[in-house]
């Protein structure tokens, strides 16, 4: 395939996805639209926002499941009124998502700045601390969740978005927020910004000595990516009602890079695609037993995830890049793109 | 780094910074109101239990995280699979313990001896020894130098573990060791009438133990020698003419076994429970973090800095906002890295 006709296959297949997509509530049955459509929309968000800063800011986040977690829970705190748990302040639903938005970026901003001078694999071990911080503090504070965590947020959900009850409402908002992430994301990469972030992950000191401020991208990338996940951090709490600290525990944050490494940690695309192959997986292979070694479904996942990383670090759009560039090399004599490296380490 | 654009931040930082520890440390001496414990001129007995406590739990922190500092020093290999290794560890020393004395569910201190503690320890952290070296030579070994995918390779095999130990030990609930009779007692320490537990003491002794022999090992031997010489310049190392692979191979092998006699001694102060993994996963990172990777006096100073502030923070905070304690882990975390991206005692990789 040459590289235009690739991009029409690819632009051609991403639009057939939406339109299905956009006629999923009369394709596919309740339990699909909401079980896994909706799930698949609002974790790709989420993927999203671990792959952007992986695929262009060189930076592998397993903080994002703690800033949607962060997102979840304020405006859980915020919204709810009457509930035993929880400040229970019963505020307007929409300031309350905004304020929610703006306590997860300014957070993100923080952790941002705190890691952004360690670069590769301490940035994701940085990151690996924050999400258990987040986790042990949201278990520990009992006035901000509690062990059993605060729920009857759905119900405050504004009417817009179907106000806990129209799951339909519900499922085309998380599309539309899907469609607008993925949007947004190639927007920012073709501003100044996005093309001094590249240069960064691509080379940190050729790109300090050209005088940009590297730290400072990293935190605001990291800050955008916050944002990102604030949003799927909303979308679950209103899809799922509630929120407790197992929310943002460490089975969730791994099922987070899984569906990301699934995808591609190199393609945002990939982030829904991985997002559906896990739910899908999720949902089906759930009751299975594995053989010898015993366990549950969470080993055979282990598994599907080792191999995943060790046959293609890509993911299975990094399958697709393969297979589309061998069929290149066939018929042109143009040379094949170095393929990305899978190191952290930006420079030798 | 050191433009002059940056330096006014740096300095407001560092002023920041020593603010906050003098403020932390007026106020514990001095000043603290409404807290679990009266400042400490006016009630040291507490102060200086709070003390032991941290020192003791950095003993632990200690053994677990220079496992982890060593694998990473030498290989550049993260082991996100060492949480699990911790927890694998203490298991299979509760399991041993518990076929050897033959008793039920929990076992009385006084029927166990010193040798009925050590061996099912030590068993633990041979086998774990041998699942370490397993890692490596199949995982770990043919992708050096991609340090992401190693990462993530390591991720996929505590996924697996964390739900194995479920299924093979106790059903994942917690389970505790027992430590040897002679340490379940209270004894006197002579110094503000405290009186301290002396299995706690205990684990301080290994940790200080452990801690010597590293540094035997590591200073005083010819495979010490190399693995610091690795530490420092693994290519320069291998071009000598000096099989790294051997030497890689022993010193995951020691790191994957230390972090499963950490296991079998925190099942023995506290009971190990699934999903403890990712705890021990987190505090040896934040050591390592802290103390700078591949640094034996690092892990020390990360022990005892995280064990002060997980402590202290913890007991000196006002009565009512003791559950924030955990903001302090990331507050310690955030000060270091401002200053020292690759820790206290790091070295650029």
């Amino acid at each position: 395939l040459t590289r235009e006709l690739k991009t029409t296959v690819e632009r051609g297949i991403g639009v057939g996805a939406l339109v299905v997509a956009a006629l999923g509530p009369f394709v596919f049955n309740d339990y699909w639209v909401n079980s896994i459509l909706t799930s698949t929309f609002l974790l790709g968000i989420a993927a999203a926002s671990l792959i952007f800063l992986s695929a262009y800011g060189g930076m592998i986040s397993l903080a994002q499941v703690a800033m949607y977690g962060i997102a979840g829970f304020a405006l859980g705190n915020m919204v709810t009124d009457g509930t035993p748990k929880g400040l229970d302040l019963g505020w307007d639903p929409w300031l309350s998502v905004f304020l929610a938005i703006l306590i997860t970026v300014a957070i993100g901003l923080l952790f941002g700045a705190v890691a952004s001078r360690s670069l590769g694999i301490y940035f994701l071990m940085i990151t690996l601390t924050y999400a258990v911080i987040v986790n042990l503090f949201f278990g520990q504070v009992t006035q901000l969740s509690g062990f059993s965590g605060i729920s009857g947020i759905a119900r405050q959900a504004p009417d817009l978005v179907g106000g806990g009850t129209d799951r339909t409402r519900l499922y085309y908002t998380a599309l539309i927020l899907a469609v607008l992430v993925y949007a947004l994301i190639r927007f920012v990469l073709r501003t100044p910004f996005g093309i001094a972030l590249q240069g960064i992950r691509d080379d940190p000191v050729r790109m300090s000595s050209l005088g940009y401020n590297v730290p400072l991208h990293r935190t605001l990338a990291f800050g955008l990516a916050a944002f990102i996940a604030s949003l799927a951090g909303i979308l679950y709490v209103w899809w799922n009602g509630q929120i407790d600290p197992a929310t943002v525990g460490l089975q969730n944050t791994i099922d987070l890079l899984v569906i990301a490494v699934i995808g591609g940690l190199a393609r945002v695309e990939g982030a829904w695609l991985g997002a559906l192959v896990f739910i899908v997986i999720d949902n089906y292979v759930r009751d299975v037993s594995v053989p010898v070694l015993g366990g549950s479904f969470n080993t055979i996942i282990g598994f599907i995830f080792l191999a995943i990383v060790i046959v293609s670090p890509d993911g299975l759009m990094g399958v697709w890049d393969r297979l589309t560039r061998r069929a290149r090399q066939g018929d042109s004599d143009e040379p094949p793109p170095e393929p990305a490296p899978i190191t952290t380490t930006a420079h030798p | 780094m050191n433009t002059a654009v940056q330096r006014p931040a740096r300095l407001a930082a560092l002023g920041l910074a020593f603010g906050a520890v003098a403020f932390a440390l007026v106020w514990v001496l001095f000043a603290a109101r409404n807290t679990n414990f009266d400042p400490a001129i006016q009630d040291p007995r507490s102060f200086f239990v709070t003390l032991l406590n941290a020192v003791t739990f950095a003993g632990l922190l200690f053994i677990v995280a220079s496992g982890f500092s060593l694998i990473f020093g030498l290989m550049r290999v993260v082991n996100m699979a060492h949480g699990s290794f911790f927890l694998l560890g203490g298991y299979i020393a509760w399991d041993l313990q518990q076929r050897w004395t033959g008793s039920g569910f929990t076992i009385p201190g006084t029927e166990v001896n010193t040798a009925e503690w050590i061996l099912p320890a030590l068993a633990a952290a041979a086998s774990i020894a041998v699942v370490g070296l397993v890692v490596q030579q199949v995982f770990l070994r043919w992708n050096q130098g991609k340090d992401l995918q190693q990462a993530l390779i390591t991720i996929a095999i505590s996924v697996v573990v964390a739900d194995q130990v479920i299924a093979h030990f106790n059903e994942g609930i917690a389970s505790t060791v027992t430590w040897p009779g002679w340490t379940n007692r209270i004894v006197d320490l002579r110094i503000f009438d405290v009186q301290y537990s002396v299995a706690r003491l205990a684990v301080l002794a290994l940790g200080i133990i452990i801690g010597l022999l590293l540094w035997l090992w590591l200073y005083r031997t010819r495979t010490g020698m190399v693995i610091r010489a690795g530490v420092d310049d693994r290519d320069m190392t291998s071009a000598l003419g000096i099989n790294i692979q051997i030497t890689f191979a022993i010193a995951f092998m020691i790191g994957s076994a230390l972090a499963a006699f950490g296991g079998a001694v925190f099942a023995s102060q506290a009971g190990v429970a699934s999903g403890q993994d990712g705890q021990w996963l987190l505090n040896s990172l934040v050591v390592v973090i802290i103390g700078g990777m591949g640094s034996l006096v690092g892990a020390v100073a990360g022990s005892l800095l995280y064990g002060l502030v997980f402590s202290f923070s913890a007991a000196y905070l006002p009565a009512a906002y003791t559950q924030y304690s955990i903001v302090f882990t990331f507050i310690l975390l955030a000060l270091v890295l401002a200053f020292r991206p690759r820790g206290l005692f790091g070295r650029d990789a």
